[in-house]
C-alpha cells in the first residue's frame, strides 16, 4: 500500500516546483517592488484609468462572448444529441480537428474574411447588402472569441446532455408537463454542471486573452490581457505585470468558488 | 418536417462559422499571389517552397519535438501519478486533485508569466529545455483526468488476483491492470499532444531567442505578413489529421470507446 502511494513521489515534487512554487513567485512579484520591499502599489496599479478601462472592455466583451457563446451552443448540443447516439466520438472529433489548424493562422484568417474588401463584403455586396466593417472593432474580438472557445462551451453541455436517462424525460411527460416544462423542470437542471463548467472555460480565456485582440482588434484597442504581456514582454515591469495577474487571478478564483456553488445546487436538486 | 430542416439548417451554420476560417487558409494556400489581400490564381508553388524554406520546417520539428516529448513525458508522469493518488486518504486526494487542476483552470497568461519568473529565478537559460518543462507541466492535468475515470472504475480484485497467482507488482500492473486503463491512457496522450501542439500563450513566454515553434513563428510574421508557405504547411497538417481520423472512425467500434474519455 504504502509502495503505492510512493509512486506519486515524482508527480508530487512536480508539482510544487512548477505549479505551487511558479505562483507564490507571481505573488511574490505582485507585492514588492524594485528594491525587494512589501509594496501594494503594483495592485493598486489596476485603478489608472487605463487599466480600468483595459479591465472593464475584457470583463464586457468576454461576458458578452461568453454569453453569446451558450445560446449558440445550447440549442447545438441539444440537436447533436438527438441525431444517433453511436456518433458521440465522431462528434467530439469535430469540434478537436479545428485545432489542429494553428490558432493563430485561424484568428488569422478571420481578418481575410472581414476585412474592408475581404470575402464576407464581396459576398455582401455581390447581394447588394451593406458592408460590414466591423475589423479592428469591439465586435471583431468577441466574434474571434466565440469562434475560438465555442468548442469549449459545446462539449460539457452536450456531454451533460447525453448522460440524461431519456426515461426522466419520459416520466415528466407521462406526468403532464409541456415541452417547455420537460426542459425548464428537467433537461435545464440535470445540465447545469455543463452548463457552469462551458461557461468557465469560455470566461476565463476570453477575459485574460491578448492575442485575439492584437489580431482582430488592430492595435488601438487593449485588453486587461494586452496590459500585462506587455509589462512583461515590452515595459519589462515584472512587478506590475505580476501584481495585474494577480487582480485577474481573483476573478478566476471568484468564477470558480461561484461554479462550485452552482455545481452543487445543480446536483442537489437532482436528488 | 419544417423542425428537421430548422435543425439541419442551424448545425450547417454552425459548421460554415468553425470552419470558414479553414477553408479560407487551404484556399489561401493556393493562392499565387503573395499577399492574402489579393487572388492571383492558381498554384502549387507554396507546397514546394515549403520544404525549401528551412526555418518552417525547423519549427515544424520543434513543435513536433516538443509536442511528442511533452505529451509523451506527462503521460508516464500523470499515469503513474493515477495509481497513488487512488490510493491516497480523501483528504490528501482532494488537495493534489485541487493542485493538479490550477494549470487547466488557471489563465493560460498567468500560467506563462509564472513560469518566466520561476525560470528566470532559477538561472535556467530560456530554449528548449524551458519550453519542455512547461509543456510537461500544463500536459498532466489532462492525462490524469482522462486516466483517473479508468482507474475509478477498476476491479482492484483482479489486481490482486493477479499477485495470488504469483505475478510480481510491476507484471500485474502491466498484465491486469494497464490494458484496462489503456484507452483512457491514450486519449489523454492525445488530448495533451493537441494542447501542447496549439499552444501559443505559455510558449510565448517560455521561449529564448533562436528557438520557435509553428505558433511563435506566425506571432513574429504577423506584422510582416504570413509567408504563404505557412498556409501550404498547415493545410498539410489539417488534411493529415482528417484523414487519419476518418480512417480511425470508420474502423469498428473497437477505437470508439478510446476517445469516449476526451473532454
Amino acid at each position: 500500500m504504502n509502495k503505492k502511494k510512493l509512486l506519486g513521489t515524482p508527480y508530487f515534487i512536480w508539482s510544487v516546483v512548477f505549479i505551487i512554487i511558479p505562483l507564490c513567485m507571481v505573488f511574490y512579484y505582485g507585492f514588492t517592488d524594485k528594491s525587494g520591499a512589501f509594496t501594494l502599489e503594483n495592485i493598486i496599479a489596476i485603478s489608472t484609468p487605463e487599466h480600468v478601462k483595459a479591465l472593464y472592455l475584457a470583463l464586457g466583451l468576454s461576458l458578452i462572448s461568453t454569453l453569446i457563446c451558450l445560446v449558440l451552443a445550447y440549442p447545438l448540443a441539444m440537436i447533436l444529441c438527438g441525431l444517433n447516439v453511436n456518433q458521440h466520438s465522431f462528434i467530439v472529433l469535430i469540434f478537436i480537428l479545428p485545432m489542429w489548424m494553428n490558432f493563430l493562422l485561424r484568428t488569422l484568417a478571420w481578418q481575410t474574411l472581414l476585412e474592408k474588401t475581404g470575402v464576407i463584403n464581396n459576398i455582401l455586396s455581390f447581394l447588394h447588402l451593406p458592408a460590414l466593417t466591423i475589423i479592428n472593432t469591439p465586435y471583431a474580438i468577441v466574434l474571434g472569441m466565440v469562434y475560438n472557445f465555442l468548442p469549449f462551451m459545446v462539449l460539457p453541455i452536450y456531454n451533460s446532455l447525453v448522460k440524461i436517462d431519456p426515461n426522466v424525460i419520459n416520466a415528466a411527460r407521462d406526468l403532464g408537463a409541456n415541452g417547455l416544462q420537460v426542459f425548464a423542470k428537467v433537461t435545464l437542471p440535470l445540465t447545469l454542471p455543463g452548463i457552469i463548467s462551458g461557461i468557465t472555460m469560455v470566461f476565463i480565456p476570453a477575459l485574460t486573452t491578448f492575442v485575439i485582440s492584437k489580431l482582430l482588434g488592430g492595435s488601438k484597442i487593449l485588453l486587461i490581457g494586452n496590459v500585462v504581456e506587455e509589462e512583461f514582454t515590452q515595459a519589462g515591469n515584472w512587478h506590475l505585470g505580476s501584481g495585474l495577474s494577480i487582480v485577474l487571478m481573483l476573478f478566476i478564483i471568484v468564477n470558480m468558488v461561484i461554479s462550485s456553488i452552482f455545481d452543487k445546487d445543480g446536483e442537489g436538486s437532482v436528488l | 418536417m419544417i423542425k428537421n430542416t430548422v435543425k439541419k439548417l442551424y448545425i450547417i451554420l454552425i459548421f460554415v462559422f468553425l470552419y470558414a476560417p479553414i477553408v479560407t487558409l487551404i484556399v489561401l494556400s493556393f493562392n499565387a499571389s503573395r499577399t492574402r489581400a489579393k487572388w492571383g490564381g492558381l498554384t502549387l508553388k507554396w507546397y514546394g517552397a515549403l520544404f525549401q524554406n528551412d526555418e518552417i520546417l525547423q519549427a515544424l520539428f520543434n513543435t513536433l519535438f516538443i509536442a511528442f516529448t511533452a505529451s509523451a513525458i506527462a503521460t508516464v508522469i500523470g499515469t503513474i501519478a493515477c495509481i497513488s493518488i487512488m490510493n491516497l486518504k480523501k483528504r490528501a486526494r482532494t488537495v493534489v486533485i485541487g493542485i493538479t487542476n490550477i494549470p487547466m483552470l488557471n489563465a493560460d497568461i498567468v500560467t506563462g508569466i509564472s513560469f518566466m519568473l520561476l525560470f528566470i529565478s532559477m538561472g535556467l537559460r530560456f530554449g528548449m529545455e524551458t519550453i519542455l518543462l512547461s509543456h510537461i507541466t500544463f500536459c498532466i492535468p489532462y492525462v490524469i483526468l482522462s486516466v483517473m475515470p479508468r482507474m475509478k472504475q477498476l476491479n482492484p480484485h483482479t489486481y490482486e488476483a493477479a499477485l495470488d497467482l504469483g505475478a510480481g507488482p510491476i507484471c500485474g500492473f502491466f498484465k491486469v491492470v494497464f490494458p484496462d486503463i489503456l484507452p483512457g491512457v491514450l486519449s489523454g496522450f492525445l488530448m495533451a499532444f493537441t494542447m501542447s501542439l496549439d499552444d501559443f500563450i505559455i510558449t510565448h513566454f517560455t521561449k529564448g531567442a533562436g528557438v520557435d515553434t509553428l505558433s511563435t513563428k506566425i506571432y513574429t510574421e504577423v506584422k510582416k505578413g504570413i509567408k504563404p508557405e505557412m498556409y501550404a504547411l498547415s493545410t498539410i497538417i489539417f488534411v493529415t489529421v482528417l484523414v487519419l481520423l476518418l480512417l480511425v472512425n470508420k474502423a469498428p467500434s473497437e477505437n470508439k470507446k478510446m476517445k469516449k474519455n476526451t473532454f
